[in-house]
């Protein structure tokens, strides 16, 4: 059977990918936001997981607002990259999966998901950024992708509960996969952050700090906010915790934390980066 | 779930204001493309009537009017498209929508983190 090993979470806004590119990683500024990722990347080179689940959401890259998935699963052997528009480098395609991304498929649809299935997809970088970020160099191709999307973008947006439940029911397909890989979860995105408006600027470390406790302890917790009360309480693109939440969800039972991390500001967000493993 | 709360400085972009913005996004989203960056700067009206932005988007658009762009349907995720054919990061772009200078506005962000501790 296939077996989650761990989960991981981590930032994933483009400031980060500029500041690998230009290698100032060292520098005052970002120095204690890097040092979270050797551990993890020691963590990964040690275990060689097959497969990457990675939660994200698409910036309007691929998904436009004409026709906006709720939820996508990319079941792709491979994902590009492209220009966004703004100066992040374009990085070399990243290697899909084609067996338990379709498992995954039929799984979730037998269980009353109904996501919208991709055979070819551009991937932004709410995924490419954390790639890059565990295996600088871009040394991951190879590493299997499954890219799974969720809608941060556009209200209605799937529910705290249900992307947490998504998570579940992914992770319960994983259980039922006839195959020895090993999966990795990947929850991207966050936390407190607002790009838009005169409320622009807002981060809430204390709140950050709680998300990272109960995602550990006491994931349900989450759950029971709304996408309304996260815009208030971690701002408008705080809803990223959704990512978050759904890796959780994929984890099933009880997990430890073996390392985390917390900075903020990085750019416009409290960054926060967390390795959970199963317990 | 259903109603909807308001938020002080924050514009829920549903469906309403997806709605009235579509064809601002819609120009928006071809700024991932070299092409469109180009064309836009240009001739920016020109592109504007191509997309048939209304007159207060186009308008917002001349003027780099961030928070009007947002009033007329803007999402970010696309304006920070058009942000980046300015040369504008999301510093810079928080500076203008909070009236403050970008060095200002960082300060701000600071203030909330790391600016605690370090006094
Ligand atoms: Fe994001």
């Amino acid at each position: 059977m296939a077996k989650i090993i761990g989960g991981i979470t981590t930032s994933h806004i483009p400031a980060i990918g500029i500041a690998m590119d230009r290698g100032i990683e060292d520098t005052p500024y970002w120095k204690d936001f890097f040092s979270a990722y050797p551990p993890i990347r020691e963590w990964l080179a040690e275990q060689q997981p097959d497969i990457a689940i990675v939660f994200y959401n698409d910036h309007g890259l691929e998904m436009f607002l004409d026709k906006k998935p709720t939820f996508a699963i990319g079941c792709a052997p491979q994902y590009e990259n492209a220009d966004e528009g703004w100066g992040i480098a374009t990085i070399p395609p990243v290697t899909g999966e084609t067996e338990l991304s379709w498992h995954i498929v039929n799984e979730l649809i037998e269980n009353d998901f109904d996501p919208t299935v991709c055979q070819d997809i551009k991937v932004d970088h709410g995924l490419t950024v954390p790639l890059s970020l565990m295996y600088p160099g871009r040394k991951y191709q190879h590493l299997k992708v499954i890219p799974v999307c969720i809608n941060c973008e556009r209200h209605p947006m799937p529910k705290p509960s249900r992307c947490y439940a998504l998570g579940q029911a992914i992770g319960r397909a994983v259980e039922s996969f006839a195959g020895d890989q090993k999966v990795v979860v990947f929850g991207t995105g966050g936390l407190s952050h607002q790009l838009d408006g005169e409320r622009a600027g807002i981060i809430n470390a204390d709140f950050d700090n709680e998300c990272m406790d109960k995602l550990v302890s006491d994931p349900e917790a989450l759950t029971r906010y709304s996408n309304d009360d996260l815009t208030e309480i971690a701002g408008a693109q705080g809803v990223e915790l959704n990512m978050w939440l759904a890796m959780r969800g994929c984890m099933l039972g009880k997990v430890r934390e073996v390392h985390r991390n917390y900075v903020a500001p990085i750019s416009n967000t409290g960054a926060g980066t967390q390795l959970l493993l199963p317990e | 779930m259903t109603e909807k709360k308001e938020i002080w400085g924050t514009i829920k972009f549903d469906g309403p204001m997806a709605t009235k913005g579509f064809a601002l996004n819609k120009m928006c989203y071809t700024f991932n493309n070299a092409e469109g960056r180009e064309e836009f700067k240009k001739d920016e009206a020109a592109y504007c009537d191509k997309f048939g932005l209304t007159p207060a988007q186009k308008e917002a658009v001349l003027k780099r009017d961030i928070l009007a762009l947002e009033r007329e349907g803007g999402s970010i995720y696309y304006l920070a498209k058009f942000a980046g054919v300015l040369g504008l990061n999301v510093q810079d772009v928080g500076g203008l929508q909070t009236g403050r200078t970008t060095e200002e506005f960082k300060a701000y962000l600071d203030s909330q983190g790391r600016g605690k501790s370090n006094g």
